[in-house]
């Protein structure tokens, strides 16, 4: 509290620097006490937390990773030497080890495995984008709601989350895509649908610790609805903890899209789905290792860039969690 | 209360914590002296009351750096003690009441078990005779049910009663200087009382040492012996407690005037206007004692 | 206490009656509030001393509609409150909350925080109220843009009182308001409080255990113990060491500072301590 009187001698050193250093004036204009606009106040904020996420050098490797993912399926088409679905000479160019030509050989279709790579990630991205989108609102609303209201609506929303939970994912969504028909869209349906419990469970919980906050009960005594309190006022704080359980979450929804892709139940051939790639190179997988291993080896990259981004989210996120 | 025994003796007592820009001085300079009496220690939050005690049991938490002149008790040097030694001065020599009782008390142990525990590490004894310690300690502190608290979980009693327990853990292995930061804060004012008595008797019956800190002054004022000020890491001013009223230096005068008062008119409080002169490191030898 | 209530009846803006509050059902039930019953004139301060877990809180969190399972009679400026409360009533009273840190919405900033209320209430010319209400707080403009955690707890305090002043309330329900805080700040967050009452006319509940600060703020008290008013008196009354009630005249003398010799006499008069669920 003695510091206060410092906090104006900060301003004046703010417009010292502006000569002598942009960049010292930007960080200052940023990781200031006393912001000056909404604008500053947001983007301080977020560069302290930028700034913390940094100092983690796994998630930042993580990051790079999905980074790294997002940026081939957005230029796959220039990154892709060749076609990922029309394969060359079945004769001469089935089955080739990698080489300076094909990076990562080719597959039983001659069809160069790089390319096959570079286009799947499109795949992988739609996925998880997709699953994101879709299981994310659903469990936070589920789990907002039943936790702010409790009582029976709680007890009712609950019971439906329970009973999701109780089937394994692969199973469930194995149950779906039999009903609906095989294929990329019901397989990121399938998972969707069976991801959202867990996220619903963490935004509950959550709910669960604010929704007696006295700044929550400020709020009500200022006459809010129930909607504006949920959405304005919960959702925000729950929102961190369950994206940080989505971004772990992602390796698990690759690997079962891969596994749905691998039992012939998500995407179709010849798309270049990496589950599905694994799973028609595994019988070549004495002779041509590279045919199953190299889309192995690409679920396994991207799932761990999740997973290593998710758990830099944590710490920056959740503080209760650091050592 | 005289001191000329001196109990501990503090001086030059630096602590620093590493920040984003540079260091934080948490305490800058403190020095006293302190015998078998009631020591105050008051002071606003965050003024460095809660870090001097800490450095004196060598309790600050990683990354705080402590230096001192002297930091000598009971003529044993306590910056030159190994780990082990420390450990063994802690509790059984010096013991800390922590601000918060319930941050302090191990959950899954019931209190009377902890407190005999805390027995057993300094005696050697069996578990009945602990078990009967303990039981004595806790009636020693006005707990009118012993055996029914003894065998409480921390959740289970209530703010008062946790405090006086930990109290009572702090108190059982007959400690010659007891440092108490707050420890009557969170209490209600009658049960606050109840537990300065017991602090109170302890001082007059076993010559122990206490440090009691606090931001209560008028509380101070009424329980302690002498007072030292402490603003922004530096001790301002030392006072007899009975004489606090008189104090001189402007910060004590100032918290002093902004108290509300019972049999006041209901005006307006005076406020505290702060002086970064009071930051200056100045008159660090009239912390001691004359 | 009767002879109060007949003199305050007619112009009174807050009347309490016979007000129970249970929490949880069965054998686990808390009885926090047993038959409470006060009134509070326009205009006037009235402050609740007693220690913690005697049932302040609840009483103030029942006239603002925070608990269910309230029994009893309350009106607010002549009107009977219901199990809810419609909007008019949250433009008539407003609450300031005990811990400064656990009141302000940690990932909003002052700005959204005073604008929640103007849009709630579509009172429109948001940006000349929020600054007005952070002027009359005596927060400059450079606080408008601050997170919480940028703000010292007086700071953060006096947010909370222009959070609770935007909709300019008749009533301000104060729950230890100053508790949280050191003396300096104390002083002068007490100070804006009576300055505040001075202009508007506000009505005050003020809880607090400090019963200087209620000697100093109110005109009236009541001392509550375990669930129910024991005494009800003027504050000078109180200056004068008139109260009648041993609980009252216990808590007094413990006000007063510490004396060895008193507090032998003190007697417990929250018996079933250790049983109970401490909540300092
Ligand atoms: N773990 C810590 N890390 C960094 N700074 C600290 C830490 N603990 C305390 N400090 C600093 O030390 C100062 C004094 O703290 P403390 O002794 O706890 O004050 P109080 O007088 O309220 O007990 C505070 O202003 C704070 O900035
Ligand atoms: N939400 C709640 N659920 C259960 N018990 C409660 C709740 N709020 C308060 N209580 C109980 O009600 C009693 C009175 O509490 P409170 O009004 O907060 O006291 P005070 O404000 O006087 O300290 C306490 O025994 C407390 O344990
Ligand atoms: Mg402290
Ligand atoms: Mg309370």
């Amino acid at each position: 509290m003695t510091m206060r009187n410092n906090t104006d001698a900060a301003g004046a050193d703010v417009a010292q620097a502006e000569t002598a250093c942009v960049n010292e004036t930007w960080r200052a204009w940023l990781l200031s006490d006393q912001p000056h606009s909404r604008t500053q106040a947001r983007l301080g904020c977020f560069y302290r937390t930028w700034a913390a996420f940094l100092e983690n050098r796994l998630a930042v490797f993580g990051l790079a990773i999905v980074l790294g993912l997002v940026l081939m399926a957005t230029f796959a088409d220039v990154l892709a030497p060749t076609s990922p679905v029309v394969g060359g000479d079945l004769r001469t160019e089935r089955l080739l080890p990698p080489s300076a030509a094909h990076w990562f050989g080719t597959d039983d279709q001659a069809r160069d495995l790089f390319s096959r790579i570079v286009h799947g990630a499109r795949l992988t991205l739609l996925v998880v984008a997709l699953v994101a989108l879709i299981a994310t609102p659903i469990g936070l609303l589920v789990g907002t709601v039943a936790g702010y209201f409790g009582g029976l609506i709680d007890q009712a929303l609950m019971r439906v989350t329970d009973i999701f939970l109780a089937f394994p994912r692969l199973i469930l969504a194995l149950a779906f895509v039999a009903a609906l028909g095989p294929g990329i869209e019901n397989a990121i349906l399938a998972i969707a649908i069976t991801s959202w419990p867990p996220y619903a469970r963490i935004a509950r919980a959550e709910t669960l610790t604010i929704r007696n906050a006295d700044y929550i009960n400020a709020v009500r005594l200022q006459g809010a609805s129930s909607l504006r309190i949920i959405w304005g006022h919960i959702v925000p704080l729950c929102i961190s903890s369950v994206i940080i359980r989505v971004t772990l979450d992602m390796a698990g929804i690759i690997l079962t899209a891969a596994g749905l892709g691998f039992l012939g139940l998500g995407a179709q051939p010849p798309l270049p789905e990496w589950g599905a790639m694994v799973a028609s190179g595994r019988r070549y997988l004495i002779d041509y290792w590279w045919v199953a291993t190299v889309p192995g080896i690409a679920i396994f990259v991207v799932s761990l860039g999740f997973n290593l981004l998710g758990d830099g989210l944590r710490d920056v996120f959740d503080p209760k969690a650091q050592k | 209360m005289t001191t000329d025994t001196a109990l501990l003796e503090v001086e030059d007592l630096h602590v620093t914590f590493p920040a984003r820009t540079g260091t934080v001085a948490a305490v800058r300079g403190v020095s006293f002296t302190l015998g078998r009496e009631k020591l105050g220690l008051v002071g606003e939050s965050g003024s460095g009351k809660s870090i001097t005690g800490r450095a004196i049991l060598r309790l600050v938490p990683p990354p705080g750096q402590v230096r001192a002149r002297r930091l000598v008790f009971d003529g044993c040097d306590l910056q030159a003690l190994d780990a082990r030694a420390m450990r063994a001065i802690r509790g059984e020599r010096i013991s800390m009441v922590m601000q918060d009782p319930k941050f302090s008390l191990n959950p899954v142990m019931t209190v009377g078990e902890q407190i005999a525990e805390a027995y057993r590490v300094h005696h050697r004894a069996g578990r009945r005779e602990a078990r009967r310690r303990a039981l004595e300690m806790l009636a020693a502190v006005r707990i009118r049910d012993p055996e029914r608290v003894y065998d409480a979980y921390p959740h289970e009693v209530s703010g008062g009663m946790g405090q006086r327990a930990m109290i009572a853990m702090m108190l059982i292995p007959g400690p010659d200087l007891l440092i108490a930061d707050e420890p009557t804060s969170a209490l209600d004012v009658t049960v606050q009382m109840q537990v300065l008595a017991i602090l109170d008797d302890l001082v007059s019956e076993r010559g122990m040492g206490l440090i009691f800190i606090s931001h209560d002054l008028n509380l101070v004022a009424s329980f302690c012996d002498r007072v030292l000020i402490m603003y922004g890491g530096r001790i301002v001013e030392v006072c007899d407690a009975q004489h606090l009223h008189e104090a001189r230096h402007p910060y004590t005068r100032g918290l002093l005037n902004c108290l509300p008062r019972i049999d006041g008119d209901g005006r307006a409080l005076p406020v505290l206007r702060r002086d970064p002169a009071w930051l200056a490191p100045a008159r660090t030898a009239a912390a001691r004692t004359p | 206490m009767t002879g109060t209530m007949a003199e305050t009846a007619s112009k009174a803006m807050i009347e309490v009656d016979d007000l129970h509050v249970t929490f949880g059902r069965g054998p686990r039930a808390t009885h926090a509030v047993r038959g409470v019953g006060f009134r509070v004139a326009a205009g006037e301060s009235y402050g609740l001393v007693g220690e913690s877990g005697s049932g302040k809180s609840t009483v103030l969190r029942a006239l603002a509609g925070l608990v269910e399972g309230w029994r009893g009679r309350m009106t607010v400026a002549g009107r009977v409150l219901g199990p809810r409360r419609e909007a008019a009533f949250y433009k008539l009273v407003q609450m300031v909350f005990q811990d400064p840190y656990g009141s302000l919405h940690p990932r909003h900033t002052v700005e959204r925080i005073l604008s929640e209320p103007v849009a709630i209430h579509r009172l429109g010319a948001a940006d000349r109220r929020i600054e007005q209400a952070l002027g009359d707080v005596g927060l400059g403009p450079q606080f408008r843009y601050r997170y919480p955690h940028q703000l010292s707890g007086g700071q953060r305090q006096r947010v909370a009182i222009a959070r609770a002043l935007i909709l300019e309330p008749k009533i301000l329900l104060l729950d230890e308001p100053t508790s949280a805080l050191d003396v300096s700040i104390q002083a002068e967050v007490l100070n804006l409080l009576a300055r505040l009452k001075r202009e508007r006319g506000l009505t005050y509940i003020l809880v607090s255990h400090n019963l200087a600060v209620v000697a100093h703020m109110c005109t009236r008290l009541a001392v509550m113990n375990r669930g129910t008013i024991v005494e009800e008196m003027t504050v000078a009354q109180l200056r004068r060491g008139a109260p009648r009630h041993p609980y009252t005249k216990q808590l007094l003398t413990a006000s007063r500072g510490y004396d060895r010799t008193a507090v032998d006499a003190f007697i417990d008069f929250a018996e079933a301590e250790a049983g109970s669920i401490a909540r300092t």
